[in-house]
């Protein structure tokens, strides 16, 4: 009978320390792989893989920086002293254009004319940038000098501050707009839902009375377990046409709309935790500060939220963390500009809406989903610095007054 | 002087004190004995209001403090218990500094003046006989010093609003011999300045430190004298058996 009672006890340890080891492993895995697809983006070309850029052997430029190529297919930069070269315009000559000034039997029946007739257009004109299929290159050509491509740079991606990432010949992914967004919107939550989610956990943990308590708390609780998206249609339909005609915006899609949804959402997490942690002071301390002619006030923000205060930083982490990470609501009510914000009353993009609603039309393997990647592991390092730093500041606080 | 009269208590719908009349002279140290459950720190609280926290009880009869109905709707209850001080069964100082833990009753009385709360820091500290344990270290977390000095520490933070009852709710069952003793001469040296009403489920330190003694059983108290008086003729039987350990 002890020997089985042993056995079963070893099967339960082994099956615990490997459910535990597997579990941790898969996690470890997952954020290897969500680096490894998102560094990839730095060895992609910066223009579209499997195209080149094409000038005359007689041009000057040797190279481009991935901004210029978008200005210049851009037609923002139309001469080419403005990237180093002679002071003619430029003109730009795109694949599709070969089909205009030949007609199509001239190619060829397997197109293998095509090079050939891409290499006459490039001789002819001098001042030509010319983006074509690697497939279709006329290396034999003479006159035609094919621009060396750079792999995307991460100062570009950090720095940059236009997120393109479809745009033809070379798409842009600078990162910048998407976390100020992020962050913007984050930031406000926070800002709104903290002071009003700290008032009723404190209403709910020292003032109601334990009917109340008992009516409030699970109702409170329910809001936690509403959908996401159901939020954000609340938003869409009556938060972001009360914005636009209270504020007189031209669209009620703003930053403001996300923030003030996710104050919404962050707000039964955050109650729920305060209230929880000021409900835990041992009730001895509650009676030693009345005891003194304290009044209940006295007690509640002398003795109640400095002892809960560690409780209270878990909130708001993880309130935050709701923030940050909520992908349904924001995209709905965001209007999703991926744009610097300079405003709340603007349109922002969040990085997770990014992710949501880009990763579904980025080929996978491309520059634009390794870019997508890329944003994930940022949200990740986002979300880990705050919680490490509320362990730090918590830490802190309880070395301070035990 | 603190009178009682007609007291009867309710948690819910259960009868916890029934029909209490006693006075307590001031300046006299009173124990309250008797088995767990009597009702001896229900009766104790009454004197601070401190059952007004528990949800759901119902008091009557009247009971005074130098002549002022406590119970009265003049009464503030923040007031009074500044003149009522209390020190409960188990220590339990605020997670805050030594310092900072004594002159918490006057920081929330409006006490601005720096210089006097320091002094009444140090006089409240030399009266509860923890002062020269801690006058190098009262910057410290309270909760570095050892639980018989945690208890002293909540009697000077008791003492330093200048109550003139204080009670004291089983002050030393949670601590050692040599700490216990320490509170007990400490009690003795305060009853020249207060009124002390000291609740113990030690027999002998009501015998050491009281004047006079209430015994309680069953939410009634059964006899109040001299504690001369209870511990060597008790004019009850009930009494009798408990003090020499029949029962309780």
């Amino acid at each position: 009978m002890k020997q089985i009672r042993q056995i079963i006890e070893r099967m339960v340890t082994v099956m615990l320390t490997l459910s535990g080891s597997v579990t941790s492993l898969a996690i470890l895995l997952i954020i290897i792989f969500l680096f490894k697809e998102g560094f990839g983006l730095f060895s992609s070309p910066s223009v579209e893989k499997g195209y080149a850029l094409c000038v005359q052997t007689s041009n000057p430029i040797e190279t481009l920086t991935p901004e210029q190529i978008k200005k210049i297919f851009d037609y923002e930069i139309t001469t080419w002293d403005e990237v180093g070269g002679s002071k003619e315009e430029i003109m730009v000559f795109r694949f599709d254009d070969i089909f205009s000034m030949y007609p199509e039997e001239e190619f060829g029946t397997d197109y293998e004319l095509l090079p050939e007739k891409l290499g006459e257009v490039i001789a002819q004109n001098p001042y030509i940038i010319a983006y074509i299929p690697e497939q279709y290159l006329p290396q034999k050509n003479t006159s035609v000098k094919t621009l060396p491509q750079k792999n995307i740079q991460i100062t570009d991606f950090f720095g940059g501050k236009e997120w393109l990432p479809t745009a033809t010949p070379s798409p842009q992914f600078g990162v910048l707009p998407l976390i100020m967004g992020t962050l913007w919107v984050s930031f406000f939550a926070i800002l709104i839902a903290l002071p009003l989610g700290m008032g009723v956990a404190i209403y709910m943990s020292e003032l109601a009375g334990a009917r109340t308590r008992k009516l409030l708390k699970p109702a409170i609780e329910l809001l936690a377990g509403i959908p996401s998206v159901v939020y954000g249609f609340f938003g869409l339909v009556v938060l972001v046409p009360l914005i636009q005609k209270a504020l007189n915006l031209p669209v009620g899609e703003t930053a403001f709309a996300g923030s003030l949804i996710l104050a919404i959402m962050a707000l039964p997490t955050i109650i729920t935790i305060a209230e929880d942690a000021m409900g835990g002071t041992p009730r001895a301390m509650r009676e030693a500060s009345l005891a003194l002619g304290a009044t209940r006030w006295q007690t509640i923000y002398k003795v109640i939220v400095p002892y809960a205060s560690s409780g209270i930083m878990a909130a708001v982490v993880l309130g935050i963390g709701r923030a940050i990470g909520e992908t349904m609501a924001v995209l709905m009510v965001t209007g999703n500009a991926a744009v610097m914000p300079n405003s709340l009353f603007q349109s922002v993009r969040t990085i997770p809406a990014t992710i949501a609603a880009e990763l579904g039309e980025a080929p996978a393997g491309g520059a634009h989903y390794q870019s997508l990647f890329l944003l994930g592991c940022i949200l990740f390092v986002i979300t880990m610095l705050i919680s490490a730093s509320a362990e730090i500041i918590s830490k802190r606080q309880h070395n301070k007054e035990i | 002087m603190i009178q009682a009269k007609d007291i009867n208590f309710y948690y819910g719908d259960f009868h916890a004190l029934k029909n209490i009349n006693m006075e307590i002279e001031a300046n006299t140290v009173t124990a309250f004995i008797g088995p767990s459950g009597c009702g001896k720190s229900t009766f104790l609280r009454l004197f601070n209001r401190m059952n007004e926290l528990i949800d759901n009880t119902r008091l009557t009869g009247e009971c005074l403090i130098d002549e002022q109905n406590i119970y009265h709707k003049s009464v503030q209850v923040d007031e009074l218990r500044k003149k009522v001080g209390m020190v409960f069964q188990k220590p339990n100082p605020f997670p805050k500094s030594i310092f900072e833990n004594v002159a918490y009753g006057l920081r929330v009385n409006d006490v601005r003046d720096k210089s006097y709360i320091v002094q009444r820091v140090e006089e409240s500290l030399r009266a509860a006989a923890l002062w020269d344990e801690v006058k190098d270290k009262l910057k410290k977390s309270a909760f570095e010093l050892s639980g018989g000095q945690q208890q002293r520490l909540c009697i000077a933070r008791a003492l330093a609003i200048s109550p003139s009852v204080l009670l004291m709710d089983e002050p030393a069952s949670a601590l050692d011999p040599i700490s216990t003793s320490k509170i007990e001469e400490l009690i003795h040296s305060l009853k020249k300045d207060y009124t002390i009403v000291i609740v113990t489920h030690n027999m002998q330190q009501a015998a050491r430190v009281s004047d006079k003694t209430g015994f309680f059983m069953l939410g009634e108290l059964i006899e109040y004298d001299d504690t001369k008086k209870i511990f060597l003729k008790p004019e009850k039987e009930q009494t009798q058996n408990y003090i020499t350990g029949r029962f309780g």
